[in-house]
């Protein structure tokens, strides 16, 4: 027994399953770049050489971009929408107190936790008993729904440091309501308002269920991809397609976590104490 | 400071639902007087201070500003500014921006809007930080820029509000005499809310002490200290042994009475003074009792022996039990004759002088809810 457990602690057992963990969730992602610049049409391996002729395939495709701008004019409404009303709940969240305040914050995180399927077979349900006709119109109402618990979290912590007495004194430096509001308040709260805006863009991009449900004759992106799978040979410009999404996705996240970042520590500076 | 009333606070209220932050209170403050609101939290102090800067308003009453009444303006229109308690530096700007905030508005020259910025800066000695970022100051750097953001703006009055409550002991005693250097130099009213008794006296030309939303006492840091008009305000000044005492007779302003142990002692009547029942209170700061050693001897004269005794480096404070008093007194003794070192349950004598005793009105009752 004694043995086996000096045996054990030779081998590295945590480095090891955090490499095997990190594996397992990343490697897929990678084969799909690498698939991406392989010159052939199918997904084996040993590769076949590297091109780019998929991701020139994908400029004259003409209904892959209009998904594209289908996924862009979503993503755009979706991220203005949600973050309109999540200032407005951080806001309310951060700054008041009233009854029912913990009530009101966990109904409004709540559609993180629900099924989203459950979420879009009832919206479904409500759209068509409206008599309304499933457009993009649809889908973004949809997807804010799912988006603001997504801005909230990514504004309450930017607002929440946020100290009253900035704007106190402002006021007492001779500015006016306005005048604080565009010198201090929006200056202040600025970078979480971008990060929220990146983050539900992100969110909307990839969004495939609520999308797939009520988007109608106007596929999105990721509707599109889904749609492609079935044929074999659209495989590959699929997967150059995910490629760039991917890389977009990245870029955004990691610009939207470094302004919230900053935000935070804006906010709480402002009232910390040495 | 001139005799020139700045601000004059007339029979300010201030209603929470039934609950009275401010209760009537009324007070003048000179023009370059450095005034302090002082008292426990909840007492008020923040409240009318906050009423004269223009952030709350008085359900009663009017303050006039150089006397302009000014309750019907909003912040941004009256010739104050406040140094906040968090300071309130606005993280997004630097230094220089900062203290330039104000002046945007008044559309200065740019030659005039630096000078007046280097000129506050220098002030407050934060001269050539003016590019540094709020993240990159210390507590006591973030404090001069409040105070330069402020002064810049050449107030009327300026408002502090619990300056020195962040910064560790040393700096705020380093701060305090800046503060008082500063104000001199600048010759602006200065309105100081503090809970801190040492900050009050060591800065103030005059203390106002307030309780329960209401004025207890207002008068210069000394007096304050030494002649306090009621039980509350002495205790809160400081320690006090507090003895009741009899009233043997009454003559034009002074109370003639016997002190227990202390003997027959003549005192000044303060404002409002009544005896109940022909019994009064009494109060002897610790400081003014002072210890005997071997063959000493002093006019007025007390045995008594150590009941306890702390350590607190420059002084130590001793508990002496006396027999006949119905407590025992506290008293401090400097440390460089060995007070340190007398063991408890010492048979000592101690000497007071009579004349340090004040006697003490009854605090008004209290009718908040």
């Amino acid at each position: 027994m004694s043995v086996l457990l000096r045996r054990l602690r030779v081998i590295p057992v945590l480095p090891v399953y955090v490499a095997v963990y990190f594996l397992f969730l990343y490697l897929p992602i990678l084969l799909l770049p690498i698939f991406s610049f392989n010159n052939a049409a199918t997904t084996t391996f040993p590769l076949a050489g590297f091109t780019t002729k998929w991701y020139a395939s994908l400029a004259g495709n003409s209904v892959m971009l209009n998904a594209a701008w289908n996924s862009l004019i979503v993503g755009i409404s979706v991220s203005l929408l949600s973050t309109v009303l999540g200032i407005c709940a951080a806001r309310a969240i951060t700054r008041y107190r009233f009854r029912g305040q913990r009530t009101a914050a966990g109904l409004i995180m709540a559609p993180l936790f629900l099924p989203e399927i459950i979420v879009a077979v009832s919206l479904l349900m409500i759209v068509l008993a409206m008599g309304v006709e499933l457009s993009l119109v649809t889908v973004i109402l949809g997807q804010t729904v799912f988006c603001v618990p997504y801005a909230m979290s990514v504004l309450v912590s930017g607002f929440e440091g946020f100290d009253r007495s900035l704007e106190e004194a402002s006021y007492d430096l001779g500015e006016t309501a306005i005048g604080t509001f565009r010198r201090v308040t929006l200056p202040v709260v600025a970078p979480a308002i971008v990060s929220s805006l990146l983050v539900t863009f992100t969110i909307s991009l990839d969004e495939f269920i609520l999308a797939f449900f009520l988007s109608g004759t106007e596929p999105t992106l990721p509707v599109y991809i889904w749609g492609q799978l079935r044929f074999a040979a659209k495989l590959p410009g699929v997967l150059a397609l995910g490629t760039i999404m991917l890389v977009a996705s990245i870029l955004m996240l990691t610009l939207a976590e470094i302004l919230r970042r900053r935000a935070e520590r804006r906010t709480q500076l402002a009232h910390a104490l040495p | 400071m001139t005799d020139r009333a700045m601000i004059q606070i007339e029979n300010v209220s201030k209603f929470y639902g039934i609950y009275k932050a401010l209760d009537d209170v009324s007070l003048s403050i000179a023009e370059g007087e450095f005034f302090s609101l002082l008292g426990p939290s909840g007492c008020g102090k923040t409240t009318l201070l906050r009423s004269i800067a223009g952030f709350e308003n008085p359900t009663a009453g009017e303050i006039y500003i150089d006397g302009v009444p000014s309750l019907a303006l909003p912040p941004n229109r009256r010739p104050t500014n406040m140094v906040f308690q968090s300071y309130a530096i606005f993280p997004h700007l630097d230094v220089a921006e900062n203290v330039a905030y104000g002046l945007k508005r008044l559309r200065l020259s740019p030659e005039e809007e630096r000078k007046r910025v280097g000129d506050a800066l220098d002030m407050v000695r934060l001269s050539g930080l003016g590019q540094r970022k709020a993240h990159e100051l210390s507590g006591g750097q973030r404090q001069r820029v409040a105070l330069a953001r402020a002064l810049v703006m050449r107030p009327k009055v300026l408002l502090l509000d619990e300056p020195l409550s962040a910064l560790d002991k040393k700096l705020r005693e380093e701060m305090q005499v800046e503060l008082r250097t500063l104000q001199k130099a600048v010759g602006i009213t200065f309105i100081l809310v503090t809970h801190d008794q040492y900050e009050a006296l060591a800065l103030s030309d005059r203390i106002a002490v307030m309780f329960g939303g209401r004025i207890a006492q207002i008068a210069s840091p000394k007096e304050i200290y030494q002649r306090p008009r009621t039980r509350k305000v002495a205790d809160f000044l400081g320690g006090m042994n507090f003895l009741k005492a009899r009233v043997l007779g009454e003559q034009g302003n002074a109370v003639s009475i016997d002190a227990a142990r202390f003997g027959a002692v003549n005192l000044e009547k303060p404002q409002g003074f009544a005896a109940s029942n022909g019994h009064v209170t009494v109060g002897i700061r610790p400081e003014r009792l002072r210890l005997l050693w071997d063959e000493d001897r002093a006019p007025h004269e007390l045995a008594g022996r150590i009941e306890n005794r702390a350590y607190f480096g420059e002084v130590t404070h001793l508990t002496v039990g006396v027999d006949g008093l119905e407590h025992p007194l506290s008293m401090v003794e400097t440390n460089n004759f060995g007070a340190d070192d007398l063991p408890i349950g010492a048979e000592i004598r101690l000497a007071y002088d009579p004349d340090a005793f004040v006697l003490l009105a009854e605090d008004p009752p209290v009718t908040r809810v």
